[in-house]
Parts: C-alpha cells; sequence; structure tokens
C-alpha cells in the first residue's frame, strides 16, 4: 500500500507541478502572485469540458487547442488589461488579479452554474496493472505529459533568446529595457506562458476530476505551497516541489487518513518559511 | 440589498449569490392577481450556499422555493391575509455557519416573516438559532442532522427526515435486501465526508446496521475537497468489504465512486447514504458506473401524477429534477399553508401553526404531515437504485417501481 500510495502520489504530484509552474514562472519575472490563477484553471478546464461536449475532442488532444488560446489570453490580458492598469504599480496588480478571480468564478457560476462536469472517456477506466496498484492510463498520460511540459519550459528558459530575455528581465528589468528587450513585451510573454500552463494543466486534469466554477481554487492551494517550497521562480523546484507534496498528500492520507493527512502539507509550508524562506532552489529562473 | 426582478422567468437566467437579493415577484413577469398586488407581501428568506462548492444544489434549492412562490401567488397568494403575495429574499450562506448567521440578521432587519434552509446541517445549526432570537419561523428544506429540531427551539420545523430515521430506515432496507438475496452480505465499509453530516450519519448507520448482521468493518472520513481518493479505493480493496456505504456531497460522491472503478474495487454494492451525488444528472453523465448503485435519499413519488407534472416542469426550464427541488418546494407550501392558517405575519401565531400542519405533499411518498417537535413524522427517504438508465424505488414496497438488483453483478 506504501508503494501505491507513493505512485499516485508522484502522478498527482507531476500535475501539480504544472499548477504550480505558471505560478512560479509569474512571481519569478513579475515579482507579484497572480490571484487569478485559480480562476484561470478553471476556465481552461472549462475550454476542455467544452472542446469534449461540443466537438468530442479528447482532453488530451485539446491540448494543442487550449495552451495556446490561453498563452494568447494571458498575453492580451497582460498587455493590455493588467498591465495597463497596474499603472507599473505590483500592488495595483494584485487587486486587479484579485478582481478579475471575483469576476470570472461569478461569470462562470452565472454562464455554467454551479453543477459539478465531468467527462466519460472511452478509456477513463482503463489501467495499468501493476499487481499492487491499477495506474489509470489518464493519470499516466497526464504525469508524462507533465514531465514533458516541464522540460520544454526548462529548455525554453535555459537555452533560447526568448528565455534569456526573460530571465534578464526577471533579474533586472531596468537593464534589460537598457539593452533593448521590450520590458512590457516580455512580462506578457511570461504571463501569457505561465497561463498556457494552466492551459495544459486543465486539459490534464479534467479526465481524472470534476469542474466547476470553484474547482481551480482547490489545486491553487497546494500551487502557492508547491511555490514556497520550490523557491519562487524555480522551474525545478516546481517540478520537485509538485513531487513532494503529492507524495506527502498521498502517504500523509495512507497513515493519517484522508482528513488529516492533509495536515501534511501545511506541516512543510511552515517549515520551509521558518527554515529556508528561499525555498529548495532559491528564486532563481 | 440587490434587488433582482426576474430570477425565475427561464431557465437561461440564472442568478448568482454574493450579496443577499431580493426577488420581487410582482415584477417578474409570474401573473399575480391584481387583489394580491394590494396586500403586504410576506417576505420568505432563503438562505443558501449560493457560491462555494455547494453552489449547485443550492441553486437547485432556490430553483424549488422560487416554483412554490410563483405557484402560490399564481394561485391567489395567502387568502387568509388577503391576497398576500409571497416575496423572496435571497441570502448566501458561502457554505459558512457564520455567515448564514450573518444572513438571518440582515434578513431580519429587512422584515422577513420566515426563513429557509440552509442545505447543510452546520449553517442549518447556526442559522435557525439566529432565527429563534426572534422567533422568526425557520423551515429546513435540507439539512439532516437531527439536533435541527432536538434544541427545544419552537421556530424550527422540517418536512424531510432527519439522518436518525434515515439511517433507520436505511438499514432496515439494507436488511431486507440482503435477507431476500440469501443474505450474502456481511460487512460494510462507510466512506463519509467530515462534516456534521457525514459523521453523525456514520456513526448511526454503523450502530443501525448491527441487528440486520452487517458489521461496520471501517469508517473512512475524509475531508471536502477531496482531491485524490486512490489511498481510500486501496484501503476498501484490502479490506474486501460486502457493501460500500458513501455518505458524502455531490463532488466526492462522483469521485469515490469513479476512483473505485479504476481501481478495480470489487464489493456486492454501493449502498450510500444521502449520498449527494446520486441523481438522474449521475446517471446520465456516468451510466455504466451508476448501474445498479443504490442510494437511501429522499425521492419523490413517481406514481403521483403532481410528482411527475413536477418534474417534466423542472426538466422543461432544463435542469435535473433532484431531490432539492421537491424538498425547497414542499418547504415553502409547509410555511404558506403556516401563514394561512394564522391569517397573519406575526410570528407566535406563525409557529403554532406551523406545529400543527396537516399539509399533503402527494408528490412526496409520505404519510399525513404530522409535527412533533418541528419534525414531521409522515415523511421518509426511499432506497432507489440506478437501472437501465434510469432511477428506481427498490424500497419500501409500497412505493417500490421496481426489484432491487442485488448483489450487482
Amino acid at each position: 500500500m506504501l508503494t501505491a500510495a507513493v505512485l499516485n502520489g508522484l502522478m498527482y504530484g507531476a500535475i501539480y507541478a504544472l499548477v504550480a509552474l505558471g505560478l512560479t514562472l509569474i512571481y519569478g519575472v513579475l515579482h507579484i502572485i497572480n490571484f487569478a490563477h485559480g480562476a484561470m484553471l478553471m476556465l481552461a478546464l472549462y475550454s476542455a469540458f467544452f472542446l469534449f461536449k461540443l466537438f468530442n475532442i479528447d482532453p488530451y488532444a485539446a491540448i494543442l487547442i487550449v495552451t495556446p488560446a490561453s498563452f494568447i489570453l494571458g498575453y492580451v490580458m497582460y498587455r493590455w488589461g493588467i498591465g495597463k492598469l497596474s499603472k507599473g504599480r505590483d500592488q495595483n496588480i494584485l487587486l486587479i488579479t484579485l478582481g478579475l478571480s471575483i469576476i470570472l468564478e461569478n461569470a462562470a457560476l452565472f454562464f455554467f452554474t454551479g453543477d459539478q462536469q465531468t467527462v466519460n472517456l472511452s478509456y477513463g477506466y482503463d489501467a495499468l496493472d501493476l499487481g499492487f496498484v491499477f495506474l489509470s492510463y489518464p493519470k499516466i498520460i497526464s504525469f508524462f505529459a507533465s514531465l514533458l511540459i516541464c522540460a520544454l519550459l526548462w529548455a525554453l528558459m535555459s537555452l533560447t533568446d526568448l528565455g534569456k530575455a526573460i530571465r534578464a528581465v526577471a533579474k533586472e528589468r531596468q537593464g534589460a529595457r537598457l539593452v533593448g528587450i521590450d520590458v512590457e513585451h516580455i512580462f506578457a510573454v511570461t504571463f501569457g506562458i505561465g497561463i498556457a500552463c494552466l492551459g495544459a494543466a486543465g486539459c490534464m486534469l479534467l479526465p481524472i476530476f470534476y469542474v466547476d466554477p470553484y474547482t481551480g481554487n482547490i489545486f491553487v492551494v497546494i500551487a502557492f505551497t508547491i511555490v514556497v517550497l520550490g523557491g519562487m521562480g524555480s522551474i525545478i523546484g516546481a517540478l520537485l516541489g509538485g513531487f513532494v507534496i503529492g507524495i506527502t498528500e498521498s502517504v500523509g492520507g495512507l497513515f493519517l487518513g484522508e482528513s488529516l493527512g492533509q495536515i501534511g502539507i501545511s506541516l512543510i509550508f511552515i517549515i520551509i518559511l521558518i527554515f529556508k524562506p528561499t525555498g529548495l532552489f532559491g528564486s532563481k529562473v | 440589498m440587490t434587488k433582482i426582478s426576474d430570477l425565475f422567468t427561464s431557465s437561461r437566467r440564472r442568478f448568482i449569490g454574493g450579496a443577499s437579493a431580493t426577488v420581487a415577484l410582482a415584477s417578474s413577469g409570474l401573473a399575480i392577481p391584481t387583489i394580491a398586488k394590494a396586500a403586504k407581501p410576506v417576505k420568505i428568506g432563503l438562505i443558501h450556499p449560493a457560491t462555494g462548492w455547494a453552489a449547485y444544489p443550492a441553486a437547485q434549492l432556490r430553483y424549488g422555493a422560487l416554483m412554490a412562490i410563483a405557484d402560490i401567488n399564481k394561485a391567489g397568494g395567502i387568502k387568509s391575509m388577503g391576497g398576500a403575495p409571497l416575496e423572496a429574499l435571497l441570502g448566501d450562506s458561502q457554505t459558512k455557519p457564520e455567515i448564514g448567521a450573518a444572513e438571518v440578521e440582515k434578513m431580519n432587519e429587512a422584515g422577513v416573516h420566515a426563513l429557509q434552509g440552509c442545505y447543510q446541517s452546520a449553517v442549518g445549526l447556526a442559522a435557525s438559532a439566529a432565527a429563534a432570537k426572534y422567533n422568526i419561523p425557520f423551515s429546513i428544506d435540507v439539512g439532516v442532522s437531527d439536533k435541527l429540531v432536538q434544541r427545544g427551539l419552537s421556530n424550527v420545523f422540517r418536512m424531510a427526515d432527519g439522518y436518525g430515521r434515515i439511517a433507520r430506515d436505511a438499514a432496515t432496507n439494507l436488511g431486507e435486501i440482503n435477507k431476500m438475496a440469501g443474505s450474502p452480505a456481511k460487512s460494510v465499509i462507510i466512506v463519509h465526508e467530515e462534516s456534521e453530516f457525514g459523521t453523525g450519519t456514520a456513526k448511526l448507520m454503523t450502530e443501525a446496521l448491527k441487528p440486520h448482521n452487517l458489521e461496520v468493518i471501517d469508517t473512512i472520513k475524509h475531508s471536502n475537497p477531496t482531491r485524490n481518493f486512490d489511498n481510500i479505493a486501496l484501503r476498501i480493496k484490502s479490506a474486501k468489504p460486502d457493501i460500500v456505504m458513501p455518505i458524502n456531497y455531490p463532488g466526492e460522491y462522483v469521485l469515490l465512486a469513479k476512483t473505485l472503478r479504476q481501481q478495480r474495487v470489487d464489493f456486492m454494492a454501493s449502498y450510500s447514504v444521502l449520498g449527494g451525488g446520486f441523481n438522474f444528472k449521475f446517471v446520465d453523465d456516468l451510466p455504466q458506473i451508476a448501474e445498479n448503485m443504490i442510494d437511501v435519499n429522499h425521492w419523490y413519488n413517481p406514481a403521483s401524477a403532481s410528482g411527475q407534472a413536477m418534474r417534466k416542469r423542472t426538466e422543461a426550464d432544463g435542469k435535473y429534477f433532484t431531490f432539492e427541488v421537491y424538498c425547497a418546494y414542499m418547504s415553502i407550501m409547509l410555511l404558506a399553508d403556516g401563514f394561512e392558517r394564522a391569517g397573519t405575519t406575526d410570528s407566535d401565531a406563525v409557529n403554532a401553526a406551523l406545529a400543527t400542519s396537516e399539509i399533503d405533499v402527494d408528490f412526496m411518498p409520505y404519510d399525513k404531515t404530522k409535527m412533533v417537535n418541528g419534525q414531521n413524522t409522515g415523511s421518509r427517504a426511499v432506497a432507489i437504485q440506478a437501472q437501465k438508465g434510469d432511477v428506481q424505488i427498490i424500497a419500501p414496497s409500497k412505493y417500490a417501481s421496481s426489484k432491487a438488483v442485488f448483489p450487482r453483478g
């Protein structure tokens, strides 16, 4: 049972990491906490749901639609919305994203109702039999897809000119502006990438969870803990943090019960804040 | 309080909680006789978790309550009060007891004459206690904790069953179903949510099952929401119970059912008690999982013409006919009958009238209404089972529309 719990924790941890990735990236570059993160995840889940319901597009195939669409939404939202309204003040961005989350959740409640929606995939209950545990195909697919996206994002940040520009802006925005980098464009791109991560996460969550106007918040609480654990702005930190939190939640649930088992996540949060406030991997982007 | 004038006119118009809102049905397009407009309206406060994880059942409850209010107004309002129309004030408890109690205070200031709510027992306990300070009649539409009607509050009334009787009936029904199949089931695992509803019901079920030779071998508690049911599924799998008994809210109910299937957990029956997710939508959305699952819950009487008519009307509005709809409807009927017989909004007179209520709710599988300490003793929950894409009553036999499939096969 312990091995099964660890494996299940890893599966969920990869998806948690993807949700945290967007959060950590936006913080690392823009130095703001995006309070609309949960609402944006909810939007991604609904996008995948309606693509499946209306056009019979498999949620995993929908990644190819929802992820770029989320990037565009994020870019536009920052470039011509959040960026302009904030007038360059970080506290304004906090308030704007907080307001945005309230608007999005209530709009979802208005248009989609509070009804919990789920998808019924033909392969949704097929599973890999490991003898001691069944790993459902949706969870396996989500696990590897999450790893792949993390790797691609790492490569983008480490190996490309865009990645260098993002890191430059994150470290010294005035310096970056002096060497000709369009800082506003980079901010919007980063915000777009963060939201795109949520787009992918939404597509991977839908087959194993449900969506309602408040689903996003269920995962964002976990994402915040992962970002603190992994270090704000760190991609590797988000991935490892996701695994640690996923396993902690799963093993905690096994030994302490699903209700009390959540205490492990809170303990990690407190311990990290006390002993290593910068997280395991500092604040590198 | 914000005014919303036309919440009830079509299924596309949905409403957002967040702030309390007044529904002025007089301007909603729902015809109210001219005489009714002359009489002062009777204000009924509806307190439900309109925002948060229980937003869906809350919307269903509001829908049922507003349907009843519209019907009563259409029929001439409260006749003994000169045709006074009912007017709904909408409150949002946000799933929090303290907010539910605060909504009572706001509604009292707005001059409410009666209250109805609250879906969650914990919120109902806080809100009805707040209402007791002003002696405002309080009708519990959904809320199964028996503490709601056992605190000696003379202003609290409940039409539907509480978990005490439901647990007894659920155990008796399961015992009979098991006996008819040759008593193959011996053991039960209860999986319940952590609040008053789940914990209280689980405790009662553990005791109630003993006389029926069914032993509860494990009781597993989970939080709201729970993201991952894999551990619970594995725990159940290793314990090999004959019956799995979920007692939880909609999201977790569905997620648990899906996970049990994914982990290939084998058992004779899923026999939930007040399973929040067991309804027509669940059967439509996940037919292969729902098939032969059993639930003991509030349910309408499909043999009654009025029950069928209400179902058709609800579905024509694009909504599922869930238990919240008719529970809210009959609770408003109870209040309206109280005002009708009292002939006044004076709370002492209305509470006295409600305490002697004898209303006929033929769309429910109930006996004659009889209030004892605020609880209708004529109510009953029934055992229902998903069979071939539909939901059938399988017990008690008086209302059964089909035989139980047990073990599930």
